[in-house]
């Protein structure tokens, strides 16, 4: 019986390994409780360097959010955009504006925040040779055309509309009216930079440094970043625990086993395949709430089979064939909101979020028959609905949508889904207009402003205008909606224009996206801002 | 031998430069680069351009696959497209990926070849039966159904161990994810190790050796395993370069920031320079395997010999 003695020791030898990984479990929380506790949350690695006007996505904007802070900030809860650094922003003809920026902040590093922080960052973030992907958020300022040419080489270094006329003012002049430009100014692309980034570019993207509630204690680029209560940090949101560590998780699904697990405090991104037990697994503890997040479909403007006089019915047929309640409830277990309006219901009624797509948003199908017949039916009677496979669970919801529709026409070939490899590969295919039927389309909001919503996704030629809508009705009337000082004149126009779109069904709006969340029995008072984005800063460790 | 070796290493250089050009060609038709990084917002096309012009995509493929495999000599494999030089990527990935498949290989040795002396010797007998059954089951269930099942008992419902591997991956850590990353070819390597001393038993020099009066240890272990490990040996060889490409699934399940994730990210943003830098040195490791292997053969059997 030698034989078994080999695999008895090979037995035990398995057994002695797991046994010495035993020690590991749940003791890494870090830190101690109370208001110095920290805080662990899950991440995912940024897409691009860490810079404020470089960062587009939602991973690399938590860290901005922590480290930062401008002349307005977006109350967390309300997302109504309050002054932070700015003392006042004022204006006479919404063109020319002039800021004060507070007196006594400074950044972490001791260097006070001036006008001229404000001023270099944003002709920084606007320069052409720097790279920077929110440069366009600068593109109602004077001079951006300059700075910043469709083509060829930038003829200034700065922008003219920008001047310094203090140490702690200076004017932006506008190239057109823009009278809700100042709650544009707490999007992270608008954030001051110190000194240290342009002296030595490389130390500060490899630890980052900032004027907001914590500061950059070490990061580890693709694994973690810890993050540390900044003590002399002069607003009035201070950071209420010790300081937080975002942990990169290559997936989702192992983030969340490692909150169940406790090893984790925080989890932002709640799985879709968990979705069914987060209630029983969390209970109080799961945070489901609206985001500014829109999911439509969009249609191909520029292909003519889809861009005949008429057509507008049609768009309305599909739109009333989708059973948007059975598809949040069913797929989403209720974390999407059949949507009403082009918009999002975190903008609140004042800010112009209303119910205006109306019957069309209803499921009917006998009038979703009787449209799309009035329409001129479907072009080459199967319309594909192109979307990404690789990320984001889209193929379960758009086979549902697709479904829908068929049943509703009582045509099994109305409608099927296109899945397209990769993302990389979907965005070509979108902005080189090469779908031939509509595709899925998400927006996520950089400012809780109704003017996001339309502006760039409807207006002719528009950045994220990628099905190529275009209506001289609509554009008038955001362009008068824009020169409007008076915030509710000015949302009732941008309203008007929802229903021209409306009229044209430019795009199909399906649901809201709400922001899921999940905590530990550690800590507590977590909630998601309108962006879904955890307010870290208000986390307590208990 | 020398010649031998010579003549091995000459012939890597094709297998080399055909192997990165399918990868760098793949890569190349799966979409437009800057479109993914410039996420669900188009970037505006003056900025595009320009990210083209950095990263080199505004030329003919061909002359991007010159300049970049003329820079992978001078040993600058590129940026990723999060400004990190892909050098440094492999420096916190590889020794991590490593380490996993050194405890996968480990597994695989310890335990696929004593099961496999075992049940080779103990022919038709259960314990025979019940290691080809087993062996069976685990070579059916798909690695990332083990991964995850494990993670859930031991991980959460007896917290034995943590379901997610910290950031330093320390060889305590990665034993569950290595075992599980070894289990389909540990079933394997049990099989072929199995076959192969069942074979041999009946051999002349086993029966010369037997006959000699040689103490039964030393009969398997001198004579018997030694000859037959020699499938077993090619199999664990060409196995190492393809645990580490092939970590991409358990390296998820577990959180492990090595290879298998950089890959994964590289192709999910489709970002060129991580892809085929990180697939180069992965057919290198392939190739150096595959050369040892061969090697390794004269060592177990001095009749093979390489002119």
């Amino acid at each position: 019986m030698r034989g078994a003695t080999h695999a008895k020791w090979a037995a035990l030898a398995t057994a002695v390994a797991l046994a010495a990984t035993a020690c590991g479990g749940g003791d890494d929380s870090g830190g101690g409780g109370g208001a110095d506790g920290i805080v662990t949350s899950s991440w995912g690695d940024p897409q691009n360097p860490l810079e404020p006007a470089n960062t587009n996505e939602v991973q690399g904007g938590k860290v901005l959010s922590m480290i930062f802070r401008g002349l307005k900030y977006y109350d967390p809860k309300t997302g109504e955009a309050k002054d932070m650094l700015a003392e006042k922003i004022e204006t006479t003809d919404s063109t020319n504006f002039t800021i004060t920026v507070k007196d006594g902040w400074t950044f972490s590093n001791g260097e006070a925040v001036t006008a001229k922080s404000f001023v270099d960052a944003w002709n920084y973030g606007a320069h052409l040779k720097n790279n920077q992907k929110n440069a366009y958020f600068f593109g109602q300022i004077e001079g951006y055309d300059k700075v910043h040419p469709d083509t060829g080489e930038p003829t200034a270094e700065t922008m003219s509309g920008l001047k310094v006329t203090g140490p702690q003012t200076f004017t932006v002049k506008l190239t057109q009216k823009f009278s809700t430009w100042p709650i544009t100014l707490g999007y992270a692309a608008f954030s001051p930079l110190p000194k240290a980034f342009y002296d030595d570019h490389a130390a500060w993207l490899s630890k980052p440094v900032g004027n907001g509630p914590y500061t950059i204690d070490s990061y580890t680029k693709g694994s973690e970043m810890a993050l540390k209560r900044w003590d002399g940090y002069p607003g009035t949101d201070k950071a209420q625990n010790g300081g937080i560590t975002l942990k990169v998780y290559t997936d989702n699904n192992t983030a969340y086993t490692d909150l169940t697990a406790g090893n984790l405090d925080l989890v932002d991104d709640i799985p879709a395949a968990q979705l069914k037990n987060v209630s029983a697994d969390l209970g109080d503890r799961y945070i489901n709430v609206p985001a500014g997040i829109i999911q439509t479909l969009a249609f191909p403007f520029y292909d003519a089979a889809w861009n005949k006089p008429g057509q507008e019915k049609l768009r309305q047929g599909i739109s009333m064939a989708i059973d948007r309640n059975q598809i949040t409830e069913t797929i989403f277990q209720k974390t999407r909101t059949p949507a009403v309006d082009w918009t999002s219901p975190v903008l609140g009624e004042e800010g112009g979020f209303k119910d205006v797509c109306g019957d069309f948003c209803k499921y009917d199908a006998a009038e979703a028959k009787k449209l799309v017949a009035e329409g001129g039916g479907i072009p080459g009677g199967t319309m594909k609905i192109s979307y990404n496979a690789d990320t984001g669970s889209h193929k379960e919801w758009v086979d549902a949508v697709c479904n829908s529709i068929n049943r509703a026409l009582g045509n099994d070939n109305a409608c099927v889904g296109n899945p397209i490899g990769t993302f990389a590969d979907y965005r070509n295919q979108v902005t080189t207009q090469k779908l031939k039927g509509p595709f899925r389309a998400g927006w996520q909001m950089d400012y809780p402003l109704i003017q996001n919503f339309l502006q760039p996704l409807y207006y002719t030629n528009a950045s994220s205008n990628d099905g190529k809508y275009t209506n001289p009705e609509f554009d008038k009337l955001v362009d008068q909606a824009n020169a409007e000082s008076d915030i509710p004149k000015a949302v009732g126009l941008f309203q008007q224009a929802e229903g021209i779109l409306r009229d044209d069904m430019g795009a199909v709006p399906l649901w809201y996206q709400n922001g899921s969340a999940g905590y530990s029995e550690r800590v507590s008072n977590v909630t998601l801002n309108p962006f879904s984005v955890p307010v870290y800063e208000q986390i307590k460790v208990n | 031998m020398g010649r031998y070796v010579i003549r091995r290493l000459l012939q890597m250089i094709p297998v080399f430069f055909g192997a990165t050009l399918l990868i760098f060609l793949m890569v190349n038709v799966m979409g437009d680069p800057i479109a993914g990084l410039c996420g669900d917002r188009q970037c505006d096309p003056a900025t595009a351009a320009q990210l083209e012009k950095e990263f080199g995509l505004d030329k003919p493929v061909w002359q991007q696959y010159l300049t970049y495999m003329g820079n992978v000599f001078t040993g600058d494999f590129g940026t990723a497209f999060n400004g990190q030089e892909v050098t440094e990527l492999m420096a916190s990935a590889f020794p991590v990926t490593i380490r996993l498949t050194i405890v996968a290989i480990f597994f695989e040795i310890v335990i696929g070849i004593s099961l496999g002396v075992l049940t080779g010797l103990k022919r038709g007998h259960p314990i025979d039966t019940s290691v080809l059954l087993l062996t069976l089951i685990v070579i059916s269930i798909p690695t990332f159904v083990t991964g995850l099942i494990l993670q859930l008992l031991l991980g959460v419902e007896w917290g034995w161990i943590k379901p997610a591997v910290s950031s330093d991956a320390p060889l305590n850590e990665l034993i569950v994810p290595g075992l599980v990353l070894a289990s389909v070819s540990l079933a394997y390597v049990t099989r072929l190790t199995r076959t192969s001393i069942a074979e041999n038993k009946r051999a002349d020099y086993v029966r010369t050796a037997v006959a000699k009066g040689l103490p039964r240890h030393r009969v398997i272990t001198r004579h018997l395993l030694r000859n037959s490990l020699i499938p077993v040996v090619t199999f664990i060889g060409t196995d190492v370069g393809a645990l580490m490409g092939g970590a991409i699934v358990t390296e998820r399940i577990f959180n492990i920031h090595g290879v298998g994730y950089q890959l994964y990210q590289g192709i999910l943003r489709q970002n060129t320079q991580t892809v085929v830098g990180f697939v180069t040195v992965l057919v290198l490791v392939f190739l150096v395997a595959n050369l040892l292997v061969d090697l390794l053969y004269a060592v177990l059997d001095p009749r093979i010999r390489y002119a």
